[in-house]
């Protein structure tokens, strides 16, 4: 099933780079949308079964896959709206939905492969598919943003290549050549630790350009600035999980070696120092995309505080990154819409918003909630369970140290998010005003009212999965 | 013999830091492409002829001729003036990546195992960190593409120290080289000469907070 998903994936994207029809366009987006929710079904309905030698799907592939084939039809629903309202060119249309089935496909693929060599290749995949998306305004800033990223995005899947190298020095001492997940973690005790340093270093460097960590975290965030908001949903959600993808398998991996604690406190460092930096832009930044963009940041250093704490922090860490995608792909797509009525992203040229666009200032202010984690947020479950995980390991200092930058981040966020809603807009003018459908901020709901559900009643299902995906971490 | 190849591809990083034209910077990395074929000819000897050809073939092929000419094309195209503009002066440079070469070694020294040969582990990362160094320093976007090809040339020496018992990972870094330098290149000829009039870092520095 794997080998039939990808290559039909792929044809219908060069289908869609090649066609200009409008009716085939919607057509051939439809049948991948079709054939990403039956091959979901398929990795579901077979678990832990190796197709095509490399794509193995394991629980957190799964739990991911399924996430992004839940992100994916909202994505492209979005997509329409969003291209429908610009003047309309056939050809960047076609270059826009070819690279976007291209960029889920490659998701796919990277979150179910159980080879790091695979990994990579399907990551680089979608560094190159990404940029076709944040290059689509084709203006002198969208070209920036694309340059950043693809420069960024190249030398940290640069460094993830050395690490593999690295990793592969000392396999070829433990007398294998395999560089799976499985060979690696049942040889892990007998690697030699200098080699495996350095290849957690690099990997793990090379990775936060794709999760969004210090010290590659700068890309990312003029990408999803760039991007168009359907497709800056996709950066800050599914893109993001796949660099956590490649974090943690390999620190499964290492988890498994005598190095454990090292790589926690490497983690622990780097987490710290992105909900840091996360801290100081969102109580500066203006854009109000870029204060999701640097919200996402934050969440994903309190993701790797999870790992860090280990424990029941494991679990929180997945729960985490999954609901997180839910809440920031709604986010981004109410993005949309405020970028329609106002024509502008800045926080000075927006207010007033529920007077505008109520059912859109509902989904804002609810969003709000649940990016900074409030109940009855499911985040709010997971953030506390980490923080419960913190303080049994005895990380009291960076517990107090986190909940203070966390205190001030939903400060920032508060405050831009009510003068979005209802403080007055400067120089705005009403009589211009597009009336925006309340129908297209049904998917946000839903996601968000996943969100809920999956944080404060989950169904068995989902925990067991949950907790199969961090069976091979020590307890 | 390939000891001394790859002692004098490490000179070659001494002077690309004290290089100061661009056609300079592109007649050293077809040096270092021919350096490059002549080790990996030494080293993968023994594995399978076809592999060994594409191995060669990128060497010889895309990294010392194609590259080197899509890089001129590129500066004759935008009209691209040919000093590099280093922020810092030549004499630190040096001085720098004596620094970067002296500490790989040191760095070389904490490996306790016979079983790679180490003088590819100073090299590789000594390349790597010359690279980054020569992103971080110069001034044109054009030299950056040229640092990241530095790099790329340092991780194919990497890969060549485990060639022969992974010559799948060798395929693999060729792979990206070609992946990332074409599409990188690509844009800058379709795309920053025709929206930005002179390429420089100066002109993408609106994305900011």
């Amino acid at each position: 099933m794997t080998g039939v998903y990808l290559a039909g994936a792929f044809s219908i994207s060069a289908l869609l780079f090649f066609n200009r029809k409008r009716v085939i366009n919607t057509l051939l987006v439809v049948t991948f949308l079709l054939l990403q929710i039956t091959f979901t079904v398929h990795e579901y309905l077979h678990i832990n079964t190796t197709e095509l030698r490399y794509f193995n799907a394991d629980a957190l592939g799964i739990l991911l896959l399924v996430t992004l084939s839940i992100i994916s039809i909202p994505a492209m629903y979005h997509s329409y709206v969003y291209l429908s309202t610009k003047e309309d060119n056939a050809r960047h249309t076609a270059f826009y939905f070819a690279a976007m089935v291209m960029l889920l496909t490659a998701i796919s693929a990277a979150y179910l492969a159980n080879n790091i060599a695979v990994t990579w290749i399907f990551v680089e995949l979608t560094t190159l598919s990404a940029s076709v998306l944040i290059y689509h305004r084709r203006n002198n800033r969208s070209l920036e943003g694309t340059w950043k990223y693809l420069f960024v995005c190249a030398i940290s899947i640069t460094l993830v290549f050395i690490g593999i190298l690295f990793l592969s020095f000392t396999l070829h001492q433990a007398g294998t050549d395999d560089l799976s997940f499985a060979v690696l973690i049942k040889k892990a005790p007998e690697l030699n630790q200098f080699w495996l340093r350095l290849a957690f270093i690099f990997i793990f460097t090379g990775f936060t350009a794709k999760l969004g960590l210090v010290p590659m975290y700068t890309a990312g965030i003029d990408a999803k600035d760039k991007a168009p908001s359907p497709a800056g949903a996709l950066l800050s959600s599914v893109l993001m999980n796949v660099g956590f993808v490649g974090i943690f398998r390999f620190y499964t991996v290492i988890a498994n070696s005598p190095l454990h604690t090292w790589a926690n406190h490497v983690i622990l460092i780097a987490a710290i120092l992105s909900i840091f930096v996360a801290t100081v832009y969102m109580t500066k930044v203006k854009n109000i995309k870029r204060m999701f963009a640097y919200s996402s940041i934050e969440h994903m250093g309190i993701v790797m505080l999870g790992l860090a704490a280990g424990g029941i922090g494991y679990y929180a860490a997945v729960l985490h990154i999954i609901l997180h995608a839910f809440v920031k792909s709604s986010l981004f797509f109410q993005m949309g819409q405020i970028y329609r009525i106002y024509k502008s992203k800045s926080i000075y040229d927006v207010g007033n918003y529920f007077k505008y666009n109520p059912t859109g200032s509902l989904v804002m202010l609810l969003g709000f909630f649940f990016a900074t984690a409030m109940p009855p947020s499911g985040l709010f479950i997971s953030e506390f369970l980490i923080f419960r995980s913190l303080f049994e390991a005895g990380h009291l200092a960076v517990l107090i140290m986190v909940m203070l930058f966390l205190t001030m981040i939903i400060w920032a966020f508060g405050k831009n998010i009510f003068k979005l809603l209802f403080s007055p807009a400067v120089d705005f003018k009403e009589d211009t005003l597009e009336k925006i459908n309340p129908a297209e901020s049904i998917s946000q709901f839903v996601l968000l009212g996943l969100v809920v559900w999956l944080g404060l009643n989950p169904p068995q299902e989902f925990v067991t999965l949950i907790q199969q995906s961090i069976i091979n971490l020590p307890h | 013999m390939t000891n001394v190849l790859l002692i004098i591809f490490t000179i070659s990083l001494l002077y690309l830091g004290i290089a100061h034209r661009l056609l300079t910077y592109i007649k050293i990395l077809v040096f270092q492409g021919i350096i490059l074929f002549g080790i990996a000819f030494i080293e993968l000897i023994q594995i399978n002829a076809l592999n060994l050809a594409f191995v060669l073939l990128e060497t010889i092929a895309f990294k010392a001729i194609a590259i080197p000419l899509f890089l001129n094309y590129v500066i004759k195209k935008n009209r691209i003036t040919r000093d590099a503009e280093p922020f810092l002066s030549n004499f630190i440079s040096l001085i720098i990546i004596t620094m970067i070469i002296i500490s790989m070694f040191i760095l070389s020294n904490a490996i306790d195992d016979s079983g790679i040969s180490k003088i590819y582990f100073v090299v590789a990362l000594s390349t790597l960190f010359t690279g980054l160094y020569i992103i971080v320093t110069r001034h044109k976007l054009i030299t950056h593409v040229m640092g990241y090809l530095v790099i790329e040339n340092g991780v194919f020496i990497l890969s060549l120290a485990v060639g022969n018992e992974m010559p799948m990972l060798v395929n693999m870094g060729i792979l990206l080289d070609i992946f990332a330098s074409v599409f990188l290149l690509g844009i800058f000829v379709n795309k920053i000469g025709d929206i930005l009039k002179d390429a420089d870092v100066d002109q993408l520095k609106s994305l900011k907070d």
